[in-house]
């Protein structure tokens, strides 16, 4: 079980200056937040992973460099987000004794082993997972909350079986409306809120939300919830319930905290409301939305007039695939279409790249718009809402043309 | 035979799924997290309360915050996710935070 040890005190000595005595003065990274509070440190101090954006220790909070998003659609496992509620989790798991249960409204409530699980009929799908908050710290105005840059997000090829085949293997019962996921972390104090999320019975049972014991060909990283994680395609990552350990099919809507009071979004067009507006009907957080990011070059770099620069990056559709992607480098004034790469699946990150040659020298602002099968383009203006939620704003990258 | 009998059972727990995938067992350990608040009033009360469910970063990384809007993100803490803070502790803890973190 997880132990800590609190060092109290310290002295002369602020958090932060231990921060990057540790990591090295230049193991930073400025996530340029808007009002500031924007630099944080890279840690390599957590089990299984490489470099990570480190946004919080206990419980972990661990961000993407956006440069991995560069290297390829599928996110190294060593390098993928990290996202935890609550600090109490569980550092040994054996293989052998792990099981997960199915009960509820069912006809044979099942303890399955892994063996048990991996003898199912194999399934496979590329997903991205989302952090329902990612980019919250770009919100203007800023909100409370794990102040994220881009990078909260990744994807993967998950390895695993179909949630219908285990919920059809326990046999669900009519009148089941809905099934909750649990997982082996737990609350830090008696009487908090267990992380806990449902779904519909009908999407359970569509075949595409999965349980996946691998990412990329391997078994998952510890902290990404080793040993089995739900998928959900399409959907925010708060519904991928890690070291998924109990599935309860349940004959009435769930009404746990996670689902009725947490994770709850305006039910507007994007989530998009004005800053103190009220009386907003709302709804649980659920399918993504279309984004683009350019991956090869960093605001402010410099570019040459009559040279040709490669420009690349990542869309993905949200719940549904790339359509197209389309490039300006007038601040979004005239845009021209980019070429796609190798069509993973529509829940999966697409490669994009144009071909751009600056004429002039001067500022000039690159921009990227995703419009996804759905005709779902990325908007013009950021929407806002208070809990920070499905950000999905067209990038902008300022650049110097010399 | 008796000794790849022994091998085996030496061998860690392993799984072998489809696609050649094997799970293993795992035994790890994550970073206690243990860093502490700036100096200065009240930073003793945030120490002793704040950091039983969270890292120190989590408040270090907000945005500034009125009076109120800390007072709410206390009270939020004790109310919906039970953290055991005293009441008497919670006006040093409010005004500790926006001595860091006010606007």
């Amino acid at each position: 079980m997880f132990t800590r040890r609190r060092l109290l005190g310290g002295a002369g000595v602020t958090g932060l200056a231990l921060w990057s005595g540790r990591a090295g003065a230049e193991a930073t990274v400025n996530l340029t937040l808007p009002g500031g509070h924007a630099t944080r440190p890279i840690t390599t101090d957590f089990p299984q992973k490489g470099a990570m954006i480190l946004q919080r220790t206990r419980p972990p909070l661990l961000e993407t460099p956006l440069e991995v998003f560069d290297e390829g659609v599928l996110t190294p496992n060593a390098r993928f987000f990290v996202r935890w509620h609550w600090s109490v989790i569980p550092t040994q798991v054996n293989v052998d004794t792990f099981r997960l249960r199915v009960h509820g409204q069912v006809e044979q409530p099942l303890s399955l082993s892994l063996a048990d699980l991996t003898a199912l009929p194999p399934f496979e799908i590329v997903a991205v997972n989302q952090c329902s908050g990612n980019s919250r710290g770009y919100f203007e105005p800023r909100v409370a909350g794990g102040e994220w840059g881009n990078g909260a997000m990744g994807n993967a090829r998950w390895t695993g079986v179909r949630l219908k085949d285990v919920l059809d293997k326990a046999g669900v019962k009519a009148g089941a409306v809905a099934v909750r996921f649990d997982g082996l972390d737990e609350p830090t104090v008696a009487g908090a809120p267990d992380f806990v999320k449902s779904l519909g019975i009908d999407h359970a049972r569509d075949g595409e939300v999965m349980i996946a014991y691998a990412m990329n060909g391997e078994q998952l990283p510890l902290l990404n919830g080793f040993p089995l994680r739900l998928v959900v395609p399409g959907w925010y990552a708060t519904y991928w319930i890690k070291m998924l350990s109990d599935i309860e099919v349940l004959d009435q809507p769930d009404d746990n905290y996670w689902m009725k009071t947490a994770y709850l979004i305006p039910d507007t067009p994007g989530a998009d409301i004005k800053p103190g507006q009220v009386g907003v009907r709302t709804v649980p957080i659920n399918r993504m939305n279309p984004r683009s990011f350019i991956t090869n070059l960093k605001a402010g770099a410099t570019l040459h007039t009559s040279e040709i620069t490669p420009v690349r990056g990542i869309a993905f559709g949200g719940d549904t695939g790339v359509k197209r992607v389309d490039f300006s480098a007038d601040g979004g004034m005239t845009w021209e279409p980019a070429s796609l790469g190798k069509d993973e699946g529509k829940y999966s990150f697409r490669r994009f790249e144009v071909r751009f040659t600056p004429a002039m020298p001067g500022s000039q602002t690159l921009m990227v718009r995703c419009t996804n099968m759905s005709d779902v383009a990325q908007p013009e203006r950021p929407n806002w809402n208070p809990a920070g939620f499905m950000r999905n704003v067209i990038e902008s990258t300022p650049v110097s043309v010399v | 035979m008796k000794a790849l009998a022994i091998a085996l059972a030496l061998l860690p727990p392993a799984i072998a799924a489809a696609s050649g995938i094997t799970l293993k067992s795992l035994d790890l350990t994550l970073p206690d997290g243990a860093a502490t608040f700036p100096p200065g009033a009240g930073a003793d009360a945030a120490n002793g309360n704040c950091l039983a469910c969270h890292s120190v970063e989590m408040v270090l990384t907000q945005p500034a915050m009125s009076k109120a809007g800390w007072e709410a993100e206390v009270a939020k803490m004790r109310s919906v996710y039970k953290a055991p803070v005293d009441t008497k502790d919670v006006p040093a803890i409010v005004d500790y935070l926006v001595s860091i973190k006010g606007n």
